[in-house]
């Protein structure tokens, strides 16, 4: 990039002092969020509750199958 | 005696107060330039100036870290395997490649998964760019780019077109048509020019418009029909290697990651950062926003995954092991959220629990680095490419 030292510092800045007023929430209210989320998808999640062959899409197939 | 010169005083204009006066040459970045005696004072104080901006400019920069780190912390009350005490442990997981895709003749770079769940497209180091059935293994297009190292590659979501991009600095667009007859890369569309490789792109909610990152340091949002740039995100101090958008329901942000260890959240309206973090220690490979959207996971150079909640505005968990020494290249949720696959430079997968931090199963196979890794869209399989030239499934 071609800007000056003094320039990309006044960006960094400028950057920083918006960050610093960002909102923000207390892990223990976000994290049980992330949680709960979890325990609510977590019934639906194929890969952690496995799939039943059956409807496996992915199982290796067995004899020829003409479609 | 000794010779004495004597400095030829030359009179004319000034360069820059172009008062005419007694001249002085003065050399500035290589040039010679003539000021006038007042001038050359005048610029002598304002390089200490200058210096004096500079450094007030660092400490005030370095302070605000300071307070930024400050608000953060005041947050941490719990670590999130706390939250999660209560919740069940992970039971033994039995993870089984089901496919081997073999085509590439060389490293796979990057893979993505149509949304009907079945169909992949991988790119490669040696220009192809290939389309799999992934329930029969079959390719059903192939395309040859002109470049080498094809490091991105994306499939729009209505399923009938492809991105891909790389060395060549363009993210392109091919429409995938079933005409035998059709040669694909005459529709190719070039849609990004960056001035570096391209490092990670993807389609937005639309066929119409794709997210880029480069080389360049920038990502960049493009309309795909006129192959205008609609907005450019700056902020990275060196390469940018991937990016990822949120997920549809919260917003139009993304997040990048990049060789200066930051990662990156963006306003895609306005075309501002909104939140950086910087606790990495090295490159950041990949990154991937969590199923709700309030969370991101980062795999980097430095052997650590890490979650990061963007409503605490902090980083919240890492996943790491003192065994694991090789970078993570490519990162995914499962479905619900509560599993983290990486695929590591040491040809492993590694798959852990995100809430409890631990690590749940290894999974082996590839005879060469994992490059990347994707979890299909309806979360029944997942898809690992690797430098060893096979994507598995």
């Amino acid at each position: 990039q071609d800007m000056t030292e003094k320039e990309l510092l006044k960006m960094e800045l400028d950057q920083l002092k918006k960050e610093v007023k960002n909102e923000r929430q207390m892990i223990s209210k976000t994290g049980k969020e992330l949680k709960d989320y979890i325990e609510s998808m977590a019934g639906e999640d194929p890969l952690l509750k496995g799939v039943p062959e059956d409807k496996n899409p992915f199982k290796e197939k067995g004899g020829c199958t003409i479609s | 005696m000794c010779d004495q010169t004597f400095l030829a005083i030359v009179f004319g204009p000034c360069d820059k107060c172009f008062k005419e006066k007694p001249l002085r040459p003065v050399y500035i970045k290589s040039e010679q330039l003539s000021y006038c005696s007042l001038c050359v004072e005048m610029m002598a104080t304002e390089g200490l100036h200058e210096n004096e901006t500079l450094a007030s400019l660092k400490n005030e920069a370095e302070s605000l870290k300071g307070k930024l780190e400050e608000e953060r912390a005041k947050l941490h009350d719990v670590e999130l395997h706390q939250v999660a005490e209560r919740v069940e442990a992970l039971g033994q997981f039995v993870m089984k490649t089901r496919r081997t895709l073999k085509g590439h003749g060389n490293k796979v770079l990057c893979m993505d998964w149509c949304k009907d769940k079945r169909r992949i497209v991988s790119s490669s180091q040696d220009g192809k760019v290939i389309v799999w059935d992934s329930f029969t293994t079959n390719k059903e297009h192939a395309v040859t780019m002109p470049c080498t190292w094809v490091m991105a590659c994306a499939y729009a979501p209505s399923g009938c077109a492809i991105a891909c991009g790389g060395l060549d600095n363009k993210c392109s667009v091919y429409p995938l048509t079933f005409d035998k007859n059709e040669n694909m890369a005459a529709k190719k569309k070039s849609v990004a020019m960056h001035t570096n490789y391209l490092s990670a792109c993807s389609f937005t909610n639309s066929d119409m418009q794709i997210l880029t990152a480069s080389g360049d340091g920038t990502c960049a949002l493009w309309d795909v029909e006129s192959g205008q740039l609609l907005q450019s995100f700056h902020g990275h101090g060196a390469d940018v290697l991937c990016l990822d958008l949120a997920p549809s329901e919260t917003g139009n942000t993304f997040v990048s990651g990049g060789c200066d260890k930051k990662a990156m959240v963006w306003d895609m309206r306005s075309g501002q950062c909104i939140q950086s973090f910087e606790t990495h220690d090295s490159d950041i490979n990949s990154v991937r926003y969590y199923p709700s959207g309030d969370a991101f996971a980062s795999g980097s150079d430095d052997a650590t995954c890490r979650l990061y909640d963007l409503r605490a505005d902090r980083e919240v968990a890492i996943y790491s092991k003192e065994s694991i020494i090789f970078g993570a290249s490519s990162v995914d949720f499962s479905l619900s959220g509560r599993l983290l696959f990486a695929g590591y430079n040491d040809y492993t997968i590694n798959v852990w629990d995100v809430l409890k931090g631990s690590r749940v199963s290894i999974l082996f196979g590839h005879e060469n680095r994992v490059s990347t890794l994707r979890v299909s869209p309806d979360g029944t399989a997942f898809c690992s490419g690797s430098w060893d030239h096979t994507l598995r499934v």
